[in-house]
């Protein structure tokens, strides 16, 4: 098991997570990729833990699991509000915030 | 060589007498204070209800001021010329560490003298002012300031810390200020009471930091601990002390270089002008340095300066007074001069301070008397207060002329008047010191005669000038009696010298205070009247050749270079114009706009670059999610490779 497989594998998901996020317009396709990265970062993580034979890296993994999914249940419910109101979930209809 | 006469104790240098705590009768020396500052607060708190009576009340209470100093004075003079100081605590003004303050009253034999001045004398004005406001309807204000005036003038005389004066020296400027803007709907009185105020602030600066000074030099503000410092203080704090205090003394008393104010503060009530302006308020200074005496005794240079500006006002006020058409400023004048006479006696030590307060008592009854004389005269004239227009005026009025005229005897100093036995021995103790000071105190008695007499033939001889309506006719008796009972005192004030009188005469009487030292003369004292008369006389004939043969001009003629410098008080309030007001205000308007492009500038300029800058940086904020993201990935890209080629 040649431990940089899977960080080449790591890397490959966060840049694919990444370009998404950039280029998609609708929020949830950009929250699937953001998830991607944070899985894409995990993987890495993992693999180190693997590598160096300690706990840490996947300690690490467990509370950004539990960090996603606390940030899922309020994004997933934000997206659901602009999209009531918007009737899109197109982030970039969603420029508002701004001078 | 010939000497005065000796007083009791001769040749005592400045005492040390130590006064006693104030016991029995001496308790009710606060009550001098109490009822004229009640007054004030009655009449300026009570509203128009107090219009019908307040005058009267105003009245009372400085009678009953004058009938307790009357009473403390007998108790006074019946105990031993060593018991005679009295002090009173009141209160604790304020203590912080070792600084302590007391609200004390110190009546010894200098401030009784005040006293009975400022109360008696006061009383007179105030029954004066009683008919002479009369029509004001403004009248119960007037009596309250003049109350208060009174209060804050026996709180100065009587305080025993230098602070607790100072309080009285504010008071008596605040009434000063209020009384000669009396008339306010006046512009010239608005501008003279403003114009006071600013000059005796020049002054009044002086006195805080004499006061702080001698805290700092001694590690206190009380009078006689101070003076009787003196002899252990070193000499430049002595001389800063003493050039302060006449600074102040100066600012109070309208003394070259601050005179300039007073002239102007003839724009008050006539009555304000004879209280304040001529008997009590402007002689503070000389008190204030009598009072230090052993401070001036031990800085000669400080003591020198004073001597300077005694001369140099007593000559300055005088030619000013030759010139003045206006009958008040010339009276003016002549009340800058004299009081330059006694800043000159105060100047020459103990050999000179029994006469200052002297001639201080005898100016306070002559000059009171004449200005009222010219009030009463103005009264009659319809508010005239221009020579010009008067004339002939003696058989019309024939009291106030009788009493003008006393004043006018004592002024000049013809025995037996007042001014005679005062003046005289400021000449006499002058020459001893100094014969400059005493050739210009002698050229001054000169000056002072011609003036007085311009004064004396324009108003009641020559020919009538009167503008057209106008109808004199004597004032009320409520107004003839107070100048009778001063010309009276003018009369006769010059028998406070004599030794029979309660207290042994004024030499014995102030001496533990001021310490008398006898002078041989240089020349023989009977000598002295003599040419002091013969100068008066010369004085007194020119003026009679000048403005006596002919009909007096209703126009003023142009007049010599020396008249016309002196109508406009030698230049006085141009030279403040010129040196002072013209810099002041190219420097004020300097200071706005250094303020305004420099320090503004700087802030405002600040404050615009953040604000340009962070417009400019606003337009990053597009509000759209994605480039946010791209800018985070971006930076994020940026560190990991800074932290890679570091690495490498």
């Amino acid at each position: 098991m040649n431990p940089s497989n899977y960080l080449v594998l790591s890397a490959l998901l966060f840049s694919i997570g990444a370009v998404g996020v950039l280029v998609r317009r609708n929020a949830l396709v950009v929250f699937m990729c953001v998830e991607l990265m944070l899985n894409a970062s995990n993987l890495a993580f993992v693999t180190f833990a693997r590598t160096t034979g300690t706990l840490d890296g996947q300690v690490t993994a467990f509370f950004v699991m539990v960090v996603a999914a606390a940030e899922v249940v309020v994004g997933l419910a934000i997206i659901m509000l602009i999209y009531r109101s918007r009737r899109s979930a197109s982030v970039d209809d969603a420029s508002l915030l701004r001078l | 060589m010939t000497t005065t006469s000796v007083p009791v104790l001769a040749g005592a240098v400045l005492s040390e007498q130590v006064p006693v705590a104030a016991e029995g009768v001496f308790s009710l020396i606060w009550l001098l204070i109490a009822f004229p500052l009640a007054g004030a607060a009655v009449l300026l708190l009570v509203g128009r209800r107090g219009d019908s009576w307040g005058h009267v009340l105003g009245t009372l209470t400085v009678l009953s001021s004058f009938i307790v100093a009357t009473f403390l004075f007998v108790s006074v003079v019946g105990l031993g010329p060593e018991e005679r100081a009295v002090q009173q605590t009141l209160y604790e003004f304020l203590a912080v560490g070792g600084y302590t303050v007391q609200v004390g009253l110190l009546l010894d034999q200098l401030s009784m003298a005040f006293v009975l001045l400022i109360t008696g004398v006061g009383t007179l004005i105030f029954v004066y002012s009683m008919g002479y406001m009369q029509h004001d309807e403004r009248r119960r204000r007037f009596f309250g300031y003049l109350n208060l005036f009174v209060a804050s003038m026996l709180l100065l005389v009587l305080a025993s810390d230098y602070l607790i004066l100072y309080v009285g020296w504010e008071g008596v400027g605040l009434a000063s200020y209020l009384l000669i803007g009396f008339w306010q709907h006046k512009p010239s009185a608005a501008t003279a009471a403003k114009k006071a105020f600013v000059v005796n602030r020049v002054g009044d600066v002086g006195m805080s930091l004499a006061i702080m000074v001698s805290f700092a030099a001694v590690g206190t503000s009380e009078i006689l601990a101070v003076t009787g410092a003196a002899d252990r203080m070193s000499t430049q704090w002595l001389t800063a002390i003493g050039l302060l205090l006449l600074l102040a003394a100066c600012g109070k008393s309208a003394q070259v270089p601050l005179q300039s104010w007073l002239l102007d503060a003839m724009e008050g009530p006539t009555p304000v002008s004879a209280l304040i302006h001529a008997a009590t308020m402007v002689t503070a200074g000389v008190y204030l340095v009598v009072r230090s005496g052993p401070i001036y005794e031990a800085a000669p240079v400080a003591r020198n300066a004073v001597i300077v500006v005694g001369t140099v006002t007593l000559l300055f006020g005088a030619i000013i007074g030759t010139a003045k058409d206006d009958i008040k400023k010339a009276l003016a004048a002549s009340t800058m001069s004299q009081i330059g006479y006694m800043m000159l006696a105060a100047g020459l030590g103990p050999v000179g301070y029994v006469f200052a307060i002297f001639h201080l008592l005898a100016h306070g009854f002559f000059k009171a008397n004449l200005f009222l004389g010219s009030g009463s005269v103005m009264h009659a004239m319809d508010d005239e207060v221009d020579m010009r227009h008067y004339g002939a005026l003696r058989r019309v009025m024939p009291w106030t002329f009788v009493t003008f005229t006393v004043g006018y005897l004592a002024i000049l100093g013809v025995p037996p008047f007042s001014g005679f036995w005062s003046k005289d021995k400021i000449i006499e103790v002058a020459f001893d010191t100094s014969t400059v000071a005493g050739v210009a105190a002698l050229l001054g008695a000169g000056v002072t005669a011609f003036y007085m007499t311009r004064v004396m033939l324009m108003t009641w001889f020559s020919d009538k000038r009167w503008r057209e309506g106008a109808h004199p006719h004597e004032s009320p008796p409520i107004m003839v009696g107070p100048l009778v009972a001063l010309a009276f005192l003018s009369l006769v004030g010059g028998a406070m010298e004599l030794k029979g009188m309660p207290g042994g005469g004024i030499e014995a009487w102030l001496d533990p205070v001021t310490g008398y030292r006898e002078t041989e003369h240089l020349l023989p004292t009977a000598l002295y009247p003599v040419i002091t008369l013969t100068v008066v006389a010369i004085g007194a004939v020119g003026a009679w050749l000048v403005f006596g043969r002919e009909p007096v001009p209703v126009v003023p003629p142009v007049g010599s270079p020396l008249t016309r410098a002196a109508r406009r008080d030698l230049y006085g309030d141009a030279f403040n114009e010129a040196v002072f007001m013209r810099p002041g205000q190219y420097l004020t308007r300097t200071l706005v706009y250094l303020d305004g492009r420099g320090i503004d500038g700087a802030v405002n300029g600040v404050a615009a670059g953040i604000g340009g800058l962070s417009a400019r940086g606003r337009r990053v904020q597009t509000g759209f999610v994605r480039s946010y993201a791209l800018a985070m990935l971006g930076g994020a890209v940026f560190v990991v490779a800074a932290l890679l080629l570091v690495r490498i």
